[in-house]
């Protein structure tokens, strides 16, 4: 590296260091935060609700949180990707099967990007989507029962980063690969990078639930993937990634990444695709993924695929294109109308937008730069509408009002600035405490955002709260939008990594919500409909514990007859057919975890005695006034002993 | 019998086949827990909950104080009824046809004989639930019983019960008082229609 360039990596850590430095101590003398008159726009009095929900990537905690709006409380976890012993996810023989992966059993991931399923653009309420990063794959929660459904697997794919974006009818989620890899994988040197690693991006079929799957994939040189957005009205068909790397640099990437100018935004055509598929042009290749899915008695089974359909852009002309884009651009975001794509470079000066019109026209005068792998490189100058100067240092994301206005981190200088799409002039900025990532408008990508509240997933808290030790919980900003000028309202602490979230009015998901499961329609293969059928059957060393919860007891209470080393299933029905009340199931010395179970349900624990006594077991759900009573005994023998099975309830 | 006395009393009877489609009376069940309500309705053949599950839930609850469950197959009233109800229909059509003044004065003491006893074997029952409870029952409060009223509002532990009469019932109560008016104007027309012959 010649010395020049080290001056300027070397000047240019100095003012990022210096800046987040200043970014600091202001905020400390400023002592900025809510006014009254903020706070009594996020008081939701007691017993009413929020007017939002937000739905927040649980980032490193694998889980998703759901939070009201503008009250900034927590009101869920939903389990997605990490076990979770709070209620058995991951640990119950119905839930296991949800964590398998072609890596075997894969009890947590780096959940980033929740994205509600759309109808015409606009957020329908139905499901919520998120990828797992580390362990490429991604995950539909049911939002009338807020509870992971379904989980497929990404093959060929590493870092699974830009993900899940949608189309906006909920026909394809991508998985852009952010790091390229051998495809298939092989045991090469890491050296032969260039040229050899390959990225790929991958359309997921996602409008029909138990059914998500690989519909496609397109292999494309072997950048770094980042982000992704569907165009969406008259753009509706493509889909927009970012790129980095397009040096195909291996090592050292905060240098060696940066030299290019410009990176890429790759646009997608992917009606072509399915027009390329149809005519014969994809190709076929090996591929080992899992689907893991809820069948009709709620257990996940897992599905192994074996082959998926790869389309390559050199067989498919018109597939793909490449707008440069000024320095390692990291979001892609497109706004209401579908005509701008505002792209993030996290170390550019300038937020770069392209048009969507102008991208057509530079396609059919052929403005081409070059042709990489058989994409064409467009002109810089052919496909831009305009460049957002002094818009910040480090623009990362873009969000959008509906009423005109786009709304972009700046993760070095820490703040939010509002901006005019058309004229893209600066029109107002805040500070936000502290290193912005994503910011969240309810609705903000899609077609009709609820520009009335912005929330900021800041990655770094410090003195925002009550310190608790080196780590601090990250935090989100409520920010008002809905006048000229925004306005902080509200600091609330969140759940792992925020990294992303989503936000949709609260009337599209209040009216689906599932208050408890018909027992009736129960189809457990070992579910109890009555304490009548309840009863312990013993198959060899395995003993099926056929039990059911109701306010206040378990029936059956009293168990003997186990030996030590037996595997005793506790196949727990609960048989309350109530709203909200659940009941839990616990035993000593379970290595897995508890189980909750919903009313109507059935959730079985694997239990193995160790040691020969009488062992308590109780319900962990406070469920009633005589919730510490919901208890019983299990008797366990030595192995050989020959104490008869039996069982019973209120003798 | 005149005409017009005629017509209103088939309404009167025909309108009790109503009591065959809508309930007759409603209890609801007031605590914090349910905020989104909890109940049932004694229909002519049935009881039912106000939810599909708020019998069964209702029961469950009453097993804390030892209160028996409420079974609609084993309340031999409820098989009753339908008889009862469908006699009073066909009566009443009948006096209706015939134009008998004796028969529309039988249909409606009948009829108020029978909403009598009907209101108070709901007090009985009532006073049979809320009284007699299992020794053995988790909760006990010395001197309570959780006798429902038969029409109002009381407050029984955490819960403020509610009685009152549902659609079919004030059908029957708009029947009933439709079928004593007549037989007052009737009785009055008879009345002075035998002055009249007499002066
Ligand atoms: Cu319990």
């Amino acid at each position: 590296m010649n010395p020049t360039r080290m001056k300027q990596i070397g000047f240019g850590l100095a003012t990022v260091v210096l800046i987040a430095a200043i970014g600091a101590s202001c905020a400390g003398s400023q002592q900025a935060g809510s006014t009254d008159d903020a706070a009594s726009k996020v008081y939701v009095p007691p017993g009413q609700h929020d007017e939002f929900y937000a739905f927040m990537s649980g980032g490193f905690s694998g889980n998703l949180t759901v939070h009201g709006l503008p009250s900034g409380r927590l009101l869920k976890t939903v389990p997605v990707f990490s076990q979770f012993p709070e209620n058995g996810y991951g640990y119950t023989e119905e839930t296991r099967a949800m964590l398998m992966t072609s890596h075997g059993f894969i009890p947590w991931d780096d959940a980033h990007h929740p994205e509600l399923s759309q109808t015409d653009g606009v957020p329908d309420g139905r499901w919520i989507f998120i990828n797992g990063n580390n362990t490429p794959r991604v995950a539909r929660i049911d939002l009338s029962t807020f509870e992971t459904e379904e989980i497929v697997e990404i093959p060929n794919s590493a870092g699974n980063h830009g993900s899940p974006f949608i189309t906006q009818n909920t026909e394809y989620l991508v998985a852009s690969t952010r790091f390229s890899v051998p495809v298939p994988q092989r045991d090469m040197s890491i050296d032969e990078y260039k040229g050899n690693f390959k990225g790929m991006l991958t359309f997921i079929k996602a409008d029909t639930p138990g059914e998500m799957d690989i519909a496609f994939q397109i292999l494309v040189p072997g950048y770094n993937y980042d982000l992704a957005h569907a165009g969406k009205g008259p753009s509706h068909g493509w889909m927009f990634f970012t790129s980095y790397n397009t040096e195909e640099a291996h090592t050292l990437l905060e240098v060696n990444a940066s030299q290019n100018d410009k990176d890429f935004v790759a646009a997608v055509n992917w009606k072509r695709a399915e027009q390329c598929i149809a005519d014969g042009k994809a190709r076929q290749m090996e591929a080992e993924y899992y689907h893991n899915h809820l069948n009709e008695a709620r257990i996940a089974v897992s599905e192994v695929k074996r082959s998926v359909t790869v389309l390559e852009p050199a067989d498919c002309e018109g597939l793909v294109y490449f707008l440069p884009t000024p320095k390692s651009p990291h979001g892609v975001d497109v706004d209401p109308s579908g005509e701008y794509i505002v792209a993030g470079g996290k170390l550019a000066t300038v937020i770069p937008v392209h048009s969507f019109s102008k991208m057509l026209q530079a396609i059919e005068d052929e403005k081409f730069e070059k042709v990489v792998d058989g994409i064409p490189v467009l002109q810089y100058d052919a496909v831009i509408a305009g460049e957002v100067e002094n818009a910040g240092l480090g623009p990362l994301h873009t969000e959008f009002d509906g009423k005109g206005y786009a709304y972009t981190t700046a993760f070095i200088s820490s703040e939010i600035v509002k901006w005019e799409l058309g004229t893209w002039q600066v029109v107002d900025r805040i500070p936000v405490y502290y290193s912005v990532g994503h910011l969240m408008i309810p609705g903000g990508d899609s077609r009709k955002p609820w520009g009335k509240y912005l929330v900021a997933l800041n990655k770094i808290t410090k003195d925002r709260y009550l310190p608790t030790g080196p780590e601090l919980a990250h935090a989100a900003q409520l920010i008002d939008i809905s006048g000229d000028k925004m306005k902080l309202l509200l600091d609330f602490p969140t759940m792992g990594e925020p990294h992303y979230a989503q936000g949709i009015h609260a009337d599209l998901i209040k009216p689906r919500q599932v208050q408890f499961y018909q027992l009736q329609d129960n189809k457990h293969p070992y579910a109890v409909k009555s304490e009548a059928e309840t009863r312990v059957e013993r198959d060899g060393n395995t003993v099926h514990v056929y039990m059911s919860t109701i306010r206040t007891h378990f029936s059956p209470d009293n168990i003997e007859g186990i030996q030590v080393g037996d595997e005793v299933y506790f196949h727990v029905t609960n048989l309350e057919q109530d709203w909200d009340v659940p009941h839990g199931f616990a035993v000593i010395g379970a290595n897995n975890a508890e189980l909750l179970i919903m009313p109507g349900e059935t959730r079985t624990l694997k239990w193995v005695p160790r040691r020969a006594g009488v062992f308590p077991f109780y319900c962990t759900d406070f469920c009633s006034a005589l919730h510490q009573e919901m208890q019983g005994y299990i008797r366990v023998s030595p192995r050989g002993a020959n104490v008869p099975l039996a069982y019973s309830t209120g003798q | 019998m005149t005409t017009r006395s005629r017509i209103l009393l088939a309404v009167a009877a025909l309108s009790l086949v109503l009591m065959y489609v809508f309930p007759i009376w409603t209890i609801s069940l007031d605590a914090p827990q349910y905020p989104e309500g909890i109940g049932m309705y004694i229909e002519i053949n049935t009881i039912t909950g106000h939810k599909p599950n708020d019998l069964n839930n209702i029961n469950g609850l009453n097993h804390y104080i030892g209160m028996k469950r409420i079974v609609p197959e084993s309340i031999p009233e409820l098989k009753l009824m339908p008889w009862l109800i469908g006699g009073l229909v066909v009566f009443g059509l009948a006096a209706a046809l015939s134009g008998k003044r004796w028969m529309l004065y039988t249909w409606t003491v009948a009829f108020l004989v029978l909403a009598i006893a009907g209101l108070v074997d709901f007090y009985l029952w009532g006073y049979d639930y809320g009284h007699n409870l299992d020794p053995t029952a988790a909760i006990k409060v010395p001197g309570m019983a959780y006798q429902p009223p038969v029409i109002g509002t009381k407050k029984l532990l955490n819960f403020t019960a509610h009685s009152w009469p549902a659609l079919g019932g004030w059908i029957a109560f708009l029947s009933l008082g439709l079928g004593v008016i007549l037989s007052y104007a009737e009785w009055r027309r008879a009345k002075r229609s035998n002055h009249t012959v007499a002066a």
